[in-house]
């Protein structure tokens, strides 16, 4: 987080930001700039003329202003600073091709990349980068996308379907496409993705311009309550000078949220840009922490990919080993997930090994038979074997089509593997029927854990799958989520979330298909999967370049973290306020009124130390608490109440107490350094 | 909100006839069949005149009378036309120097050692300025004087006193007082 | 502080506790739309109303339209006030011929009526004729709480109505405040007061010769009737100068207790009607709560500050133990009926309330006692605050504290399901800043204007103390006074009626835009990750802030005024 190189760029930037027009965005610290230096003049104007105590004593509360100013700059510098790193590096792949348009006619012309237009269609060949974002129209070609997604491994990218889209920038690696470019240059994934890396786009968030408003009426009471003291104090013959009283004006406003807000801000876009999750914007981070129900798709959210064999259920006469043995030989040259966790399954079960098979011949899925199997030629002494599996139907036909007859043993083994939410595939030989493999869903490991941490956040999961209810129901028990929609179609899907959100629920989901965008754009928070089309990319206001929807639960987390952050600070830098009070009140008047020294509960060294103690507090806590807006507060999944709880502990009540030491500690150190 | 002027205009009449008039009006109907004396000002004659109302108080100076407290009332006190406190605050050295020039008089005329402490509400304003009662502890240090003054003995003044002392409503409300104009009247009546 | 002392607090909390859940049973049904206890006998009066002033009852209004209804019924009945006592002179029951009031303090006295604040800028037994009394101030005593009780109302209507535009009918609810809890209340009330003493007559003021042979002028009037909806409605003008410490409107410590009673009886009904209106009863408890920790801490703390010795008074050679014989405490422009104690209890009700009606004169109370008063005010009435008034007031800053707090469970802040975004926090932050900008600009000024510093009374930080209640006391639309201060100047009139109009349409206004933003929204349904509010730990997080961010706007006055006085003691200049 911190690295050396972005922390010097930091510095830099903190003077560059001190220009007003900056500040403006940040009335709280623009209100610091204007103390510092109306601080300034009045060192200058004064040096010479006033006491050299009160003049150093300008001095020193002008710097502690000014550095105040700055330590809010960097902390919103540093937590820029991993983003424009990261930028740097994306540009350079954003660099000039040169881009073969297929022209009307057939022929290819050679075009910067820069010029290219929507729907102009450039063939790519392997080693050339894609000019644009588009769509693959012709062929299939592995890509590249690690530039893009830091993944190395090459994707596969091809034609129709939800795998045709590229991205600019990325790199074929073998055979030729041809792509039809969808954006304009200057305006395309990685432009985007750029910018909102760089911070260079961003917009204050709905939350955070609620939250500068706030900022903002308490920076005007305070004010209100510091010019209207000087009148007081003047009718108390106790007047002030200009400098003890921007002193605790600068004191009194929240400065430390005030400092810290964007920072925590960019930070948590950057939390999940390190988790290669692109959030088009500020808003949709803020929507994640508000989800109140997460559509998650079953394959790949919650189940692992593939079904795997999980029993051999045989007919009667015949013994589980040989069901085993059949269903393990006609897997052999099965190399689907499905197919080698059949052969896996009968090692483990049954201590079957692979087998070299001599004179066989693999069978293949396809998809008229349905089935796939070997023929093994007779050898040995040992008859020959036609073994196949495959959909109960397709077996059962093939077998009355040997001769053979279906035992009526098979129909209710089939039947509950069904109801239980398993696939059944019926292993048979010739005219024999074997018995049945139980494929079922995996539940991935662990989640039913992490849906229980979401349950005590109060938010509701739907799992969403195109099996039918009966399987549907049978998984969402396993992986214990709240709801399950079956036989999901588009349509439904839409329905879903436009009902949870008449019931004022936010929703999030993730999805990637070109069917998916009505819905990715309707959710509150739609997560397309860069692997997806780019109907979905455009719908959703995220993109997931790992194109792993289990993530969806790691940005709702994320959200809350932002908005717990953001909080957290907000209360501390209010509670502060107490502590500096009764650093600087009794400070301004024991002069006149000497009682008013019993105030001076921290028992600080003289006027002059409290009132540059609260100062120099106020500007070291926001540098102290840089890493917590950086980093984030810790997450816990629980529930509001004690979430509550705990962090007004800490930061409410700490937010009281703290400064009382803080300020205390720092009075001893510059008294003993002798400042009067 | 020129639509609502209209509406407003008429529900300002109707309310001011229903509470501004009505309401008032009634109620003084009521009040004066069942509670008239009270609803006239709890007066209290003697001889056929009127001479105060049993609830606001009056100046006494003279020695066979108990005396009220100090009043802020109008320039002389006890003016029912000015009620009001004295505003003095409670840092005030005019405070400090009226309170302690009161405890001197006080003494005085009661005949009390010098630095003696006075009972707080003898030497301090009140509320209204047209506080009816005073202390029990006042009362006791005056009753002497009143005795002297009316040649009784100290005894008959404070079974007169107790007469006249009302205590707490329900036990616990507010704090006991003697009404100092009743408390005079039935001196004047039993000698 | 005596047992009795302590025996009189218990008594107002028992008869609150059994009093303010069943009357805001019963406003829940009032406000609540439906069928309600009484539509037989309420019905055809305020069906009558309605025909007369051409109302649709059941027409509902956007909260634009019910803002302006509100501005409306002010405007008009502000001008008739200014009339009424300008031209009393030339007006019937007028039996002491009083003449009209000049036109600054005719200014400053129909604002104050009009805001339900009751500054007395006048002396009402030598100022306000008979008519001005009952159909000017007791009118709007009556219809400002209704005011108050309406904009109240509509806020727990937009937090509880969803995607609407509408908050209900501003003629209807004030007519049904005004008919069915005002009224009935009145009418109990001012009976009881007559049978113990208070005056209700039409008679001039009556000169008698008094023992000694000295003139007496009593006044008369009808007091009672206007005595009781002074302190139900939370108003606090009286018809005398002296307030509710003239025996003739407060004849003994019965009375007073019955006045503390109704001072605190609508304001602390009001979060329970609340909690019924929105269906979770434990919404209600933590705003009673607040309210209830807040008015009780600080008046325990005025009557003990109050029931102990004076370092002045005991200077000066008076006795202020408790005794047999004696209450004690700080008796200066205190009544001896009731007692230092009794005092307290009132001070705190009736600044903890938008009363500010008074039984002892807080000009004054001994310095924290004179700072607790003023600090209760700061508040900004909310404990319990006014008819309506105070349940909107802490609801705002309920929002407050919910923005606040609310980010750290890991939303954006909601409360009771309303999202409380940029819009609201607006309209919130108008609100806080109205109250504070008014004291304190008009307050700096007028220790900075010469002829403003004329009407200071005391010297040293009390006389700063003086000039911020004044505003204090405007601002937040309370009533009483540090009375020392000459409020019947030109400046004072002036700036204390621009304060008192914006402390209750600066805050009135805001609250129902915030109404109307709510109204519109579709709530989020309470889970386990919703914020929340009807919990002891917001109870807690309400309180704090209530207490942090007006200690924190008004801390620096109050270290220059009542703490430094309290420091210092004897302070000569």
């Amino acid at each position: 987080m911190f690295d050396p190189a972005i922390l010097r760029r930091a510095v830099g930037d903190a003077f560059r930001k001190l220009n007003p027009r900056q500040m403006w965005r940040n009335p709280v610290m623009f209100v610091v700039e204007v103390g510092s230096v109306l601080t300034t003049v009045l060192f200058f104007r004064d040096l010479g003329s006033a006491t050299a105590a009160n003049s150093a004593f300008t001095g020193l509360v002008s710097a502690w202003l000014w550095f105040t100013v700055l330590f809010a700059n960097f902390a919103e510098a540093v937590a820029e600073g991993r983003g424009k790193a990261q930028a740097d590096t994306l540009r350079k792949t954003r660099s000039e091709t040169v881009a073969h348009v297929r022209t009307a006619d057939g022929a290819l012309v050679e075009k910067p990349s820069s010029q290219l237009a929507v729907g102009d269609l450039c063939v790519v060949r392997p080693g050339q980068l894609i000019p644009g974002d588009g769509e693959v129209v012709e062929g299939i070609a592995s890509v590249d996308e690690s530039a893009i997604t830091g993944e190395s491994a090459p994707v596969i990218r091809e034609s129709g379907g939800d795998r045709s889209s590229v991205t600019g920038g990325t790199r074929v690696l073998s055979d030729e496409i041809v792509v039809r470019i969808s954006s304009k240059p200057g305006e395309s994934f990685l432009d985007r993705m750029i910018a909102l890396v760089e911070g260079a786009s961003r917009q204050k968030t709905p939350n955070e311009i609620a939250l500068n408003i706030l900022l903002a009426g308490l920076t005007i009471i305070f004010l209100l309550a510091v010019v209207s003291l000087q009148p007081f104090a003047m009718y108390s013959h106790a007047q002030q000078t200009i400098t003890v009283l921007v002193a605790l004006l600068v004191c009194l406003i929240p400065t430390t949220i005030g400092g810290l807000l964007s920072a925590i801000g960019i930070a948590g876009m950057d939390r999940l840009v390190q988790r290669n999750v692109l959030a088009m914007s500020g808003r949709a981070v803020e929507a994640a922490g508000d989800c109140s129900t997460l559509l998650l798709d079953k394959t790949g959210t919650i189940t692992l990919g593939n079904r795997q064999a999980a029993e051999f259920l045989p007919l009667q006469g015949v013994s589980e080993e040989d069901l085993a043995d059949a269903a393990q030989l006609s897997s052999l040259a099965d190399e689907t997930p499905e197919g080698r966790s059949i052969v896996v399954l009968a090692k483990e079960r049954y201590g079957l090994r692979e087998r070299e098979l001599v004179g066989a011949t693999l069978v293949a899925f396809t998809a008229q038979t349905r089935m796939s199997g070997v023929d093994l030629q007779a050898h040995d002494g040992v008859p020959a074997r036609s073994i196949r599996k495959g959909a109960t139907d397709s077996v059962r036909r093939w077998v009355t089509e040997q001769g053979g007859h279906v035992p009526d043993g098979l129909e209710p083994i089939v039947e509950r593997i069904s109801t239980s939410g398993g696939t059944p595939l019926v292993v048979a030989d010739n005219t024999r029927v074997f018995g049945v493999i139980h494929l079922k869903d995996i539940v991935k490991s662990g989640i039913a854990e992490r849906f229980e941490g979401l349950r005590k956040m109060g938010i509701r999961t739907v799992m969403i799958t195109g099996d039918n209810p009966l399987t549907a129901a049978a998984i969402a028990k396993e992986a214990g989520v709240d709801d399950f929609l079956a036989e999901a179609t588009p349509e439904d899907k839409m329905a879903l979330i436009k009902k949870e959100q008449s019931g004022g629920f936010l929703v999030a989901m993730t999805g990637d298909g070109t069917n998916d965008a009505p819905a990715l754009a309707q959710a509150d928070v739609g997560v397309a999967m860069n692997t997806g089309t780019q109907a979905a990319k455009e719908a959703g206001n995220m993109v997931d370049l790992d194109s792993n929807p289990t993530k969806l639960i790691e940005i709702v987390e994320i959200g809350k973290q932002l908005l717990i952050t953001r909080g957290s600070l907000t209360t501390f830098s209010i509670a502060n306020d107490v502590a500096k009070y009764f650093a600087i009140i009794p400070a301004m008047f024991q002069d006149v009124f000497r009682p008013l020294r019993t105030l001076n509960v921290m028992h600080l060294a003289n006027p002059h130390s409290a009132i540059l103690s609260a100062v120099i507090f106020n500007a070291l806590i926001i540098v102290a608490l840089i890493p917590l807006a950086l980093k984030g507060v810790k997450f816990r999944p629980l529930g509001a109440a004690a979430v509550l709880r705990r962090n007004l502990l800490i930061y409410g009540v700490g937010g009281v107490i703290a400064p009382f030491i803080g300020i205390k500690i720092i009075d001893v150190v510059i008294s003993a350094a002798g400042v009067h | 909100m020129r639509r609502q002027l209209l509406p407003a205009l008429r529900m300002t009449i109707a309310l001011i006839v229903l509470l501004g008039l009505a309401y008032p009006l009634a109620m003084t109907g009521v009040a004066q069949t069942l509670f008239r004396t009270k609803a006239d000002g709890s007066l209290i004659s003697r001889n056929g005149a009127v001479v105060g109302s049993s609830l606001i108080g009056q100046a006494f100076a003279a020695p066979q009378y108990f005396h009220p407290r100090p009043s802020a009332a109008g320039t002389n006190g006890y003016d029912a036309t000015a009620s009001g406190a004295s505003n003095l605050g409670p840092t005030n050295p005019t405070l400090e120097q009226t309170v302690a020039d009161r405890a001197k008089a006080y003494r005085t005329e009661n005949g009390l050692p010098a630095g003696t402490p006075v009972p707080v509400d003898a030497v301090t304003a009140s509320a209204s300025g047209l506080d009816p009662a005073i202390s029990v502890a006042n009362a006791d240090l005056q009753a002497p004087r009143v005795a002297r003054a009316r040649t009784m003995t100290v005894e008959q003044v404070l079974t007169l006193v107790k007469a006249h002392t009302a205590s707490r409503p329900l036990g616990i409300l507010g704090e006991p007082s003697v009404n100092v104009l009743e408390l005079n009247l039935a001196l004047d009546e039993a000698h | 502080m005596s047992a009795a002392a302590w025996a009189q607090v218990a008594i107002v909390v028992v008869a609150l506790a059994v009093a303010a859940p069943l009357l805001g049973r019963y406003l829940a049904r009032v406000y609540g739309g439906g069928a309600a206890p009484g539509d037989r006998i309420f019905g055809p009066v305020e069906r009558l109303i309605y025909r007369v002033c051409g109302i649709d009852p059941e027409g509902e209004q956007h909260w634009k339209v019910y803002a302006y209804s509100l501005l409306a019924f002010s405007f008009v009945s502000l001008l008739i006030l200014y009339a009424q006592v300008r031209l009393q002179g030339h007006l019937p029951l007028n039996p002491d011929h009083f003449k009209g009031m000049p036109p600054v303090l005719a200014f400053n006295t129909a604002v104050s009526f009009l805001t339900n604040t009751n500054w007395q800028n006048y002396a009402g037994e030598s100022t306000a004729a008979q008519l001005t009394q009952m159909a000017g101030f007791a009118f709007h005593n009556f219809v400002s709480a209704a005011a108050g009780a309406a904009v109240g109302v509509a806020l727990v209507r937009g937090l509880i109505r969803r995607r609407t535009g509408n908050l209900g009918n501003f003629w209807v609810d004030l007519t049904r405040t005004c008919t069915r809890v005002l009224l009935p209340i009145a009418i109990v009330g001012a009976l009881f007061f007559v049978s113990q003493g208070v005056v209700q007559n039409f008679h001039a003021a009556r000169t008698v010769t008094t023992v000694e042979g000295a003139t007496q002028t009593l006044p008369g009037g009808p007091v009672a009737s206007q005595e009781v909806i002074k302190e139900a409605g939370q108003n606090g003008g009286g018809p005398y100068n002296a307030n509710s410490s003239h025996p003739f409107e407060n004849p003994n410590p019965l009375s007073n207790g019955v006045q503390i009673f109704l001072i605190l009886l609508i304001p602390f009904s009001f979060p329970f009607a609340y909690g019924r209106m929105v269906g979770d009863r434990k919404q209600g408890y933590v705003v009673v709560a607040t309210m209830f920790v807040l008015w009780l801490g600080t008046s325990l703390a005025i009557m003990a500050f109050e029931t102990a010795p004076s370092p002045v008074l005991a200077q000066a050679g008076a006795s202020q133990a408790a005794t047999a014989t004696q209450s004690g405490g700080n008796m200066e422009g205190k009544e001896v009926r009731f007692g230092a104690a009794s005092c307290g209890l009132f001070a705190g009700s009736t600044t903890g309330t938008s009363t500010g009606a008074v039984n002892c004169a807080h000009d004054s109370l001994t310095p924290l006692a004179g700072g607790t008063v003023l600090l209760n005010i700061m508040f900004g009435e909310v404990d319990p605050g006014g008819t309506g008034s105070g349940l909107y007031g802490m609801l705002v800053f309920a929002l407050l504290a919910v923005f606040i707090a609310g980010l750290m469970v890991g939303r954006t802040p909601e409360y009771l399901g309303k999202k409380i975004q940029a819009a609201e926090m607006k309209l919130v932050v108008v609100y806080i800043l109205a109250v504070p900008l008014a004291i304190l600009t008009f307050s700096a000024a007028s220790v900075l204007l010469k002829a403003a510093l004329g009407s200071i009374f005391n010297p040293g930080p009390h006389g700063l103390s003086e000039v911020v209640y004044a505003f204090t006391s405007q601002a937040n639309n309370n009533g009483s006074a540090f009375a020392g201060l000459n409020g019947n100047t030109t400046w004072y009139n002036i700036t204390g009626g621009i304060a008192m109009l914006i402390g209750r349409f600066f805050l009135m206004i805001p609250v129902l835009a915030i109404a109307g933003s709510l109204a519109r929204k579709q709530p989020v349904p309470p889970s386990a990750g919703t914020f929340p509010t009807g919990s002891k730990l917001f109870f807690g997080l309400l309180l704090g802030v209530v207490i942090l961010v007006v200690g924190l706007t008004y801390f620096p006055v109050l270290a220059l005024g009542p703490i430094v006085e309290h420091l210092v003691g004897h302070f000569h200049v």
